[in-house]
C-alpha cells in the first residue's frame, strides 16, 4: 500500500475502508542470517537499510516488547546536525540530510519538520563557543547562523530579555534544525523494512545468546531458539544486560532522563530553543503541547521515571527563561534510559565475537540520529567494515584513549556527561 | 529520594553528589594491566535491580557512602560509610 493524497481522497470518500495494517505478524522462523535484537528507532532502521541498501533478505528484528517502545516514543524529538568534533559533525550531517529526504524515502508522513533550533548564550565565553561551533557545521556544509540578542528577539520575542542574572547575548541559529513526529520515525522505517520482507517479530525477548567457538549462532529467546550468522545488538538502555549475554562487559551506565509536556496550547513556540544558562530545551508538538526536557537525574537508573530535584530545575529554568509558560498547566512527565557512555558519543563497532555487532552509546542524543546510526551500522554488519561517517565510533577507544570523542570537553569519566 | 546518611541521618538526594557505581572504591594497582584499569575505569555491570554506587555527602558531613540502592524502583536500602568498608580509613 501507498500512501498518497489521492489515495487519502480516495479512501475519505469510500469510508476509509481500504487501509491495510502497516506490517505483517510473521512467526519467527529457525533461522535467519541477520538478526537485529531491538526493534526501536536504531533496530529498525538498521534493519531497513539492511534491506533497502545492501539488498539483504532473511532478517529478523526481536523486540521483546511493542515496536518504538522504548527510547524512540519517549524523546523530545529534536532533530538537528550542529556538533563540533570530528567523528560526530560528519556522522550528524549525514543524518540530518536522511531526514530531509526520509517522508519521500519511506512513503511515509514523519512530520518532519525544519522550524529552525536556536541555542542561547549568555556570556562573551559562550558566545566564543558558539562562534566557533558555528564555524565548525559550516565547514561541514551544514548551516548556523549567529544572532545577538537583537536578532533573537525578532525569533523569539517572548523571551525575559530584561532579566539581569542570565542576560541573553543572542543564540546560534541552525535554521535546518527541528522535530520529527518520534513514533511516525519509527512506524515508517518498521513499515519500510516490513516492504522489503523483513520479519518484525514482537513480544520476542531475547534472553541468551549463543556462541561456539568464538561465533555467534544465534541467540534464545522466550519464543524459542532462533539461528542466525549475524547478530546486532541496538539496544539502548538495555545493553548492558544483552552484551553480558555475550559474556561482555560494557562502558555504559543508564541513566533516567526525564521530559514533559504541557496541555494543548494555541501555536506560540516556532522553533526548538534551548538555554544556555541551565538544563532546558522546549519545542511545540503540533497538537499543541510544550515538550521540554533538561538534564539526567544523575544517578543510574531503569525505572523510566525520575524524582523532583531534576523537575524543579527544569521548571526553575523555564520560568527563568520564558515566563509566559508559568500559566501552561504540565500535563505528564516520564523518563527514558539513556545508555552512557563515558565520553558521551556512541558505539557502532563489532565485538570480540564474530558475527556479533553493536550499536549502543547514544546517550541523551539518539533520537536525531536514528537514520544514520541505522545506515552506518547496517553498513558494518553487511561489509564488515566502518562506515566513514561513524569511524570514530569504536569499542576500543576508551581503553586505547585513542579517538575519544568528548563534544563538551568535560572529560571522558561516567558521571561526567 | 532520600539516602540514610550513617552520620547525618535521612537527608534528601539533593545534599549528595552522586559518583557512580562502588567498584570505584577498589583501585587496582598500578601495576595492573590495562584491561584491568579498562575494566576498572569504564566497564560497569550496570544492573537492572539492587546496585551499589558511590556518593559524596557535599552538603552535609563530607563522607563517602556505599548505598546499596535499586536502579528499577528508585528505592535506598541501605548506606554504609566507605571508611567503615574499607577499614583503614583510606
Amino acid at each position: 500500500m501507498r500512501f498518497s493524497g489521492l489515495k487519502i481522497l480516495k479512501e475519505g470518500l469510500t469510508g476509509n475502508k481500504g487501509w491495510t495494517n502497516h506490517w505483517r505478524e510473521p512467526e519467527p522462523k529457525q533461522e535467519y542470517d541477520i538478526l537485529i535484537i531491538g526493534g526501536g528507532g536504531h533496530g529498525l532502521s538498521t534493519a531497513y537499510y539492511l534491506a533497502k541498501n545492501h539488498g539483504l533478505k532473511n532478517i529478523a528484528v526481536l523486540e521483546k516488547g511493542y515496536l518504538g517502545g522504548g527510547n524512540v516514543g519517549r524523546n523530545t524529538t529534536i532533530v538537528r546536525a550542529n556538533y563540533f568534533l570530528p567523528g560526530n559533525s560528519e556522522f550528524y550531517s549525514h543524518s540530518l540530510k536522511l531526514w530531509e529526504g526520509l517522508e519521500h524515502d519511506l512513503n511515509y508522513n514523519v512530520m518532519h519538520s525544519q522550524r529552525g533550533l536556536i541555542n542561547l548564550f549568555h556570556s562573551d565565553g559562550q558566545r566564543d563557543a558558539f562562534a566557533r561551533r558555528g564555524n565548525a557545521m559550516i565547514n561541514q556544509g551544514d548551516d548556523a547562523i549567529l544572532l545577538d540578542t537583537e536578532g533573537v528577539r525578532d525569533l523569539l520575542p517572548y523571551l525575559d530579555f530584561e532579566q539581569v542574572r542570565f542576560p541573553i547575548y543572542g543564540g546560534l541559529y541552525h535554521p535546518r534544525g527541528g522535530s520529527a513526529r518520534h513514533d511516525a520515525v519509527a512506524w515508517g522505517y518498521a513499515r519500510g523494512a516490513d516492504t522489503r520482507g523483513v520479519d518484525l517479530i514482537q513480544n520476542c525477548e531475547v534472553t541468551g545468546i549463543d556462541i561456539s567457538q568464538g561465533r555467534v549462532t544465534g541467540v534464545q529467546t522466550n519464543r524459542g531458539q532462533i539461528s542466525a550468522k549475524k547478530v546486532g545488538i541496538v539496544v539502548a538502555g538495555r545493553s548492558g544486560q544483552v552484551a553480558a549475554m555475550a559474556g561482555m562487559r560494557l562502558p555504559i551506565e543508564s541513566h533516567v532522563l526525564q521530559a514533559f509536556v504541557t496541555e494543548g496550547l494555541k501555536p506560540c513556540i516556532d522553533h526548538v530553543v534551548s538555554f544556555g544558562m541551565g538544563h532546558f530545551y522546549i519545542s511545540q508538538s503540533d497538537k499543541g503541547g510544550l515538550v521540554f526536557g533538561g538534564d539526567l537525574d544523575f544517578y543510574a537508573s531503569y525505572a523510566q521515571r525520575g524524582n523532583l530535584p531534576m523537575k524543579e530545575h527544569v521548571m526553575e529554568a523555564g520560568m527563568t527563561l520564558m515566563p509566559m509558560i508559568g500559566k501552561a498547566r504540565v500535563l505528564r512527565s516520564w523518563g527514558g534510559i539513556m545508555d552512557m557512555t563515558p565520553d558521551g558519543s556512541p558505539i557502532i563497532d563489532k565485538t570480540d565475537i564474530e558475527g556479533l555487532y553493536i550499536d549502543c552509546g547514544w546517550c541523551y542524543g539518539g533520537f536525531k540520529a536514528v537514520p544514520a546510526s541505522g545506515f552506518c551500522f547496517a553498513h558494518l554488519i553487511a561489509t564488515e567494515k566502518h562506515h566513514e561517517f561513524a569511524s570514530g565510533f569504536r569499542l576500543d577507544r576508551f581503553k586505547t584513549g585513542y579517538g575519544l570523542i568528548d563534544e563538551e570537553g568535560t572529560g571522558s569519566q561516567h558521571n561526567l556527561h | 529520594m532520600r539516602i540514610p546518611c550513617p552520620i547525618c541521618g535521612d537527608r534528601d538526594r539533593r545534599e549528595f553528589y552522586y559518583v557512580g557505581d562502588a567498584q570505584i572504591i577498589n583501585r587496582p594497582s598500578p601495576e595492573a594491566s590495562e584491561d584491568i584499569w579498562n575494566d576498572y575505569l569504564h566497564n560497569r555491570d550496570n544492573p537492572a535491580g539492587v546496585t551499589k554506587d558511590l556518593w559524596y555527602h557535599e552538603n552535609g558531613c563530607n563522607s563517602w557512602l556505599v548505598v546499596t540502592r535499586s536502579t528499577t524502583t528508585h528505592e535506598v536500602q541501605h548506606a554504609e560509610l566507605v571508611t567503615k568498608l574499607k577499614g583503614d580509613g583510606s
